[in-house]
């Protein structure tokens, strides 16, 4: 999923300041199982904001509407018999929700609420960690299953370096070293003699080095 | 003969090399370069010029490696794979070769985390193994890595490090294999302190037939107080230093103890150099340069060969 984190409530007070009728939107999809942005939390972030702004006796409204899914212009379509209510939005989808929006309704200003962080999954209980950098052209398949990319600090295709120690990144000792993961992936495996195959040098266009992507799909376009 | 590398000349030779390195200063002052490489004038074979070592903004590489060329020494080029993308980096090749520079050192880096500017983003859009590939292509193929002919060929002598103290252990001898695959000249080790352990290493190396393949430097940093041994032991990571050597030093009066080190590295050399496969050392002498010629000396490493 991709995953998200709340902004400071300081930093959501200074954004929303300038309007005083504020649509609030969250997303039914990733950012409601990483719990950053899903009915839950747009109730609690809407009744924060009301707080602050009846201390401060500043007329202040908000709206809130949580939708399917906000990165699908067919489920953005649910704001427009109420976007003229407010002055601007604030979005507790990812960054794709907030571009749709923006995308749709051009002339209303539309705002983050979180910062969307990675592509990850859920190790337990309230933690979430980085698995997949998008790169457009897997190499899981010669990686025991362990993405270098997305989990080597150094990303580092043939590693690892010089600063694991003990299973840990040198970087931080709360990360995992990846290769010490896929090097242990390959020996459960039995495949080790695997490890020595030098991957080559990666073609990075299927990734953020040949600009914005875009997939179509004839079949269903 | 792969290149016209003074380096590759003494390798070749059999006799064992020695190497050590002048880390370029924090601002536009080339007699600070000058001043460090002079140290090394005569009791080296070649000078490593580190490439913002610790992720710190440093001169570059490059022009530090020019200046100590212009001095008539023989600089190394480190080259890390955080700071620049293959285009940046072949270029760099090139123009270091233009300038007669003719031996470089391939690695990843030290991660920004570790430096002046933890915000700045890594490049890393290829690792150290590619590069050696990448480099190694260029002078034996004439091609850049891209594919597409190179008017002029850079003709490097191309190391890599390997550190065989980091974890896990057992990939370690296998790593090296993957640089040798890539086609590696020359390895400059991790700084040994942990003698045993690279002795275990070297078996290993050996067992698999790898000396036969690539010039093995084993690295030296003499350690000039035990304050910098509790250091290196708790905060440089992959450095393995064993307990006994940090009592070692210790043990002997403060204005005793860079003496003290200089002995425990004199003693590692004498050890090393009868290990089958240590072709050479490689010196780090972190900010302590002008000692390199006593501890070359005392090693009974001079005088060095000339070609």
């Amino acid at each position: 999923m991709i995953t998200a984190e709340r902004k400071p409530i300081e930093d959501l007070i200074q954004s929303v300041s300038p309007y005083r009728r504020i649509l609030l939107v969250g997303c039914n999809e990733c950012v409601t199982v990483c719990s950053a942005g899903g009915r839950k939390e747009v109730a609690l972030l809407s009744s924060a904001l009301q707080m602050h702004f009846m201390k401060e006796a500043k007329p202040f409204e908000i709206k809130e509407i949580t939708l399917e899914r906000q990165c699908d212009p067919e489920y953005i379509e649910e704001l427009v018999p109420i976007i003229d209510q407010a002055d601007a939005v604030l979005s507790m989808a990812c960054g794709c929700g907030v571009q749709e929006i923006a995308r749709r309704f051009k002339e209303k200003p539309v705002l983050p609420a979180v910062n969307t962080t990675f592509m990850g999954a859920s190790e337990r209980q309230g933690v979430w960690a980085e698995r997949c950098a998008g790169c457009g052209d897997c190499v899981l398949g010669v990686t025991g299953g362990v993405c270098p990319i997305a989990r080597c600090s150094k990303q580092l295709l043939n590693g690892p370096c010089g600063g694991s120690t003990r299973g840990k990144c040198e970087v931080d000792p709360d990360i995992d070293c990846a290769w010490q993961l896929i090097w242990d992936r390959l020996k459960a495996l039995g495949m080790t003699e695997r490890y020595e195959e030098n991957i080559p040098a990666k073609d990075w266009r299927t990734g953020r080095g040949g600009g914005p992507r875009k997939i179509v799909r004839e079949d269903l376009a | 003969m792969k290149t016209e590398s003074i380096l590759e000349k003494i390798l070749t030779s059999g006799q064992l090399a020695v190497t050590s390195e002048c880390g370029p200063p924090r601002g536009a002052l080339p007699d600070k370069v000058k001043e460090k490489a002079e140290f090394l004038r005569g009791c080296v074979d070649a000078v490593n010029v580190t490439d913002n070592q610790t992720a710190m903004v440093r001169m570059s590489s490059l022009a530090a490696c020019i200046i100590i060329k212009q001095m008539g020494l023989n600089p190394l080029l480190q080259m890390v794979t955080r700071d620049r993308n293959r285009l940046a980096m072949q270029s760099e090749v090139i123009g270091a070769y233009a300038h007669g520079i003719d031996t470089m050192l391939c690695l990843s880096g030290d991660h920004p985390r570790f430096g002046d500017h933890p915000m700045a983003a890594s490049v890393h859009d290829i690792d150290s193994v590619q590069a050696v590939t990448m480099v190694t292509k260029m002078r034996d193929d004439g091609l850049f890595q891209g594919g597409q002919k190179i008017d002029g060929p850079p003709k490097m002598f191309v190391g890599a490090a390997a550190n065989p103290f980091a974890d896990p252990f057992e990939l370690r001898v296998a790593r090296l294999a993957k640089k040798v695959k890539a086609g590696v000249d020359f390895i400059q080790t991790q700084c040994i302190y942990n003698v045993d352990k690279f002795e275990k290493w070297m078996e290993g190396v050996r067992d698999r037939g790898l000396d036969e393949k690539v010039y093995i430097l084993a690295g030296i940093t003499p350690m000039k107080s035990v304050g910098m041994a509790k250091y290196m032991k708790n905060k440089v990571p992959g450095m393995d230093v064993p307990d006994d050597l940090i009592k070692r030093m210790a043990g002997v009066p403060k204005e005793n103890q860079a003496e003290e080190g200089i002995k425990v590295c004199l003693e590692t050399i004498e050890r090393l150099r009868n290990v089958k496969g240590v072709a050479g050392f490689h010196l780090m002498a972190i900010e302590w340069e002008h000692r390199v010629a006593e501890i070359v000396e005392r090693a009974g490493l001079l005088p060095r060969p000339s070609f």
